[in-house]
């Protein structure tokens, strides 16, 4: 069975050689076998998953050596995979949201010319984030990790006509280099304080190193989570990400990517158990972000940027919970998986309808959608009841257990920690609302464009509906089919380790303020946007508001903080290059210039004047003799 | 007569001609004033060889002629060629490696 691990990597892999290769003959079947290959490797998930259910929980977990990558005494770096239950649940959720989004894109990129090439990188996304999720050892998992950077970097700047586009590449690109520069670090620190970087005696062998160095070992580890999941300070990126073609960003905000620094933590949780400090760090950033993300969400007109917010404050709650330690880890990943359907099917679901409006992404200019699009109208409502967590669906049981895990945590960090989640669920059912109500809701506001074409509100072809049919109906079973009977908790426990948590608060108390959080949420929002009609025409809105709409001036702070910190610092460089170092050099070249000038006058060419120096260097030679023979 | 008078005259003679050398610019003064010089040697060797009687002055002394004889050929030879080619006979025109 273990040999099987690799053809999970390998399916994807060969997809993207071959498309990227292959050239324009596989133009007209480049999205079939794009699509066949990472169906390939989700049929391969599945049947390592029905193998590893009929083990017992203890021996689930299979590995899988290929080749020693670099063998050099005292540092031994593997191709090797692991395959345990964490990772399993990674390697379906990935594949099988990954097989809908491919079929989902072969109708959405049908009239791009460049879809072959868009397949080829959609299969190294998948392959990226397979080697991440099924290494053994932290260096094979940063390279899956760069390669997750790098096809989100082809992806998001796909339409690289639009600058736009490029530009919110680059912007991915060197935000997570940020992060990666943490990752480095972590796993150098690791290097040196354990002296290998395989998952299994780094994680066991915590309890014999200080709490300083896991401290700072998990710190780093923060700051590339912080990169790939898009986490304050280094969300910027996410929301300009949006420029990609939508399905990427499903891709990016369900299934791969922004996962990945959730995984890493915790699949380090032995490292943060060791350093409470790194974890309530973990905690912290996680609740500033979910706070963030759901402020950005309540402003933005633009669906995918609203989406995009959302997906901010949703990884929010999972950082947050996994920075609460073994009482949060199973639910974080209960919350990622959940979340991946219905956040896929949201943005699946965004996508149609833009499919249907020439591409229009602003809400002000949707409205009463529901009519045209019932199929897109009733998958998308069963993804907006499921990230609010209507009680009964998947985000109610996933989100509902993040909250009370909080309160879990005790003291006052758990009173804030968890009100703050609780707060988040108030704002995630206000801006869900809003933008549901604004793009199926009220009246039609739609408007011809520049060049006087009406948009025709359609249903998508089949090739999309049915992708978002599937997410749907994950997104309303998947999260009572995991709480129920503890299935997740049993499922991952073996793995991640499991503390219940005691709550100050009784189970239903917290249920109840979650739902009572959710009216007050869609209350506020009917009010606003339900009951009276939407201006087309943004109004000037709050201090806050406008803050909001340009993603409460991250932007701007980086701006002024890091670029104009970073022009004034290298011109001081050069300053000091130029005057200080420049100095030095051409001073000594000057001196020895004047000098030599000075010296050349000797060489006149008069014989008399040498005659001189003859006749003085004799005089010298006689004296100093003399001088000698008396001393 | 006491030997040392004649070292007096010697350095005498050798200080005219290095003088000579420095100040003057013709070449042939030049050149008259180097022959002094080597006189002046030669007359302080031969002194010499009296004052501690033995020969080896006298015959170093016969080794210079022969030297400066050579020299005074090859020199004469170089003046009269300068003088072709730059139509002067001051040592100050031929300041430079080239023509």
């Amino acid at each position: 069975m273990e040999n099987l691990i690799a053809l999970l990597v390998a399916a994807p892999l060969l997809g993207a050689a071959v498309l990227l290769c292959g050239g324009r003959r596989l133009d007209r079947a480049g999205h079939w076998l794009g699509t066949v290959l990472a169906a390939a490797s989700f049929v391969v998930g599945v049947v390592l998953f029905a193998d590893m259910l009929g083990k017992g929980a203890e021996d689930r977990a299979l590995h899988q050596h290929l080749f020693s990558w670099i063998p050099v005494e005292g540092f031994q770096a593997d191709i090797a995979f692991q395959l345990d239950q964490l990772s399993m649940t990674f390697v379906l959720l990935i594949t099988g949201v990954g097989t809908l989004i491919h079929i989902y894109s072969i109708g959405y990129m049908e009239h791009d010319e460049r879809r072959r090439r868009f397949f080829g990188y959609l299969n190294l996304f998948l392959a990226a984030m397979l080697i991440l999720v099924i290494a053994d050892n932290y260096l094979l998992l940063y390279v899956g990790w760069e390669g997750v950077g790098l096809a989100s970097y082809l992806l998001i700047g796909f339409w690289q006509h639009k600058p736009s586009a490029a530009s919110a590449a680059k912007k991915a690109f060197l935000v997570n280099r940020v992060g990666d520069m943490g990752l480095s670090i972590a796993i150098m620190l690791m290097f040196t304080t354990f002296g290998t970087f395989a998952f299994g005696p780094v994680l066991e062998s915590t309890g014999e190193t200080s709490e300083g160095k896991l401290t700072a070992i998990g710190l780093m580890l923060l700051l590339a989570a912080c990169g790939k999941s898009a986490q304050v300070p280094l969300q910027s990126w996410l929301g300009d990400a949006m420029e990609g073609p939508t399905p990427v960003s499903a891709l990016i905000h369900a299934a791969t990517m922004v996962t990945a620094g959730v995984y890493l933590i915790v699949r380090s949780g032995a490292i943060f158990n060791g350093a409470p400090d790194a974890q309530l760090v973990v905690a912290i950033v996680g609740a500033v972000t979910l706070i963030f993300g759901a402020i950005v969400g309540c402003a933005k007109d633009d669906i995918k940027k609203a989406l995009a917010g959302s997906t901010m404050s949703q990884i929010g709650y999972m950082i947050l919970a996994a920075g609460l330690g073994p009482i949060g880890y199973i639910f974080a990943i209960m919350h990622l998986v959940t979340h991946g359907f219905f956040k896929a099917g949201l943005f699946l679901g965004a996508g149609s309808v833009m499919h249907g409006m020439n591409d229009e992404v602003d809400m002000r200019k949707y409205g009463g959608l529901r009519k045209y699009m019932p199929v897109t109208f009733i998958t998308f409502g069963l993804g907006y009841l499921a990230i609010i967590g209507f009680p009964g669906l998947s985000g109610f049981f996933s989100k509902d257990k993040i909250i009370e895990a909080a309160f879990a945590k005790g003291g006052t960090e758990g009173w804030i920690l968890g009100s703050v989640a609780l707060l988040g669920a108030a704002i995630t059912a206000f801006y869900m609302t809003r933008v549901m109500l604004m793009t199926f809701f009220g009246e039609k506001r739609w408007q011809p464009d520049a060049e006087g074409h009406e948009p025709h509100p359609h249903e998508s072809p089949k090739s999309m509906t049915i992708p978002m049919i599937v997410l749907a109906v994950g997104s309303v079973f998947a999260g009572g089919f995991f709480a129920i009977g503890d299935r997740f908790v049993n499922w991952l426990e073996p793995v991640t380790g499991y503390e219940h948590g005691h709550s100050p608060l009784s189970v239903a108390t917290v249920t109840g303020a979650t739902v009572v959080a959710l009216v007050i949420g869609v209350g506020i929002a009917w009010a606003m946007y339900g009951r009276k009609p939407v201006p087309v025409l943004a109004p000037r809105g709050s201090l806050l508001t406008r803050a909001a709409r340009r993603d409460l001036l991250q932007d701007d702070f980086n701006h002024v903080v890091l670029v104009r910190g970073g022009e004034h610092l290298t011109r001081s460089l050069v300053y000091v290059d130029h005057s200080l170092v420049d100095g030095v050099v051409n001073g000594t070249a000057a001196s020895v210039g004047g000098l030599s000038g000075r010296l050349r006058k000797l060489q006149n060419g008069y014989a008399r004047s040498y005659a001189v120096s003859m006749f003085g260097g004799a005089a010298v030679v006689i004296a100093a003799t003399l001088l000698m023979r008396a001393v | 007569m006491n030997p040392v008078n004649y070292l007096y005259l010697a350095a005498l003679l050798f200080a005219i001609g290095a003088s000579g050398v420095l100040i003057r610019r013709n070449v042939i003064v030049l050149f008259m004033c180097i022959e002094l010089m080597l006189n002046a040697c030669n007359l302080a060797l031969v002194t010499f060889s009296r004052m501690h009687g033995n020969l080896d002055g006298q015959i170093v002394a016969f080794f210079t002629m022969v030297v400066a004889a050579a020299e005074v050929v090859v020199g004469l030879a170089i003046i009269v060629s300068l003088f072709r080619s730059r139509h002067s006979a001051s040592v100050d025109d031929a300041s430079l490696m080239k023509l």
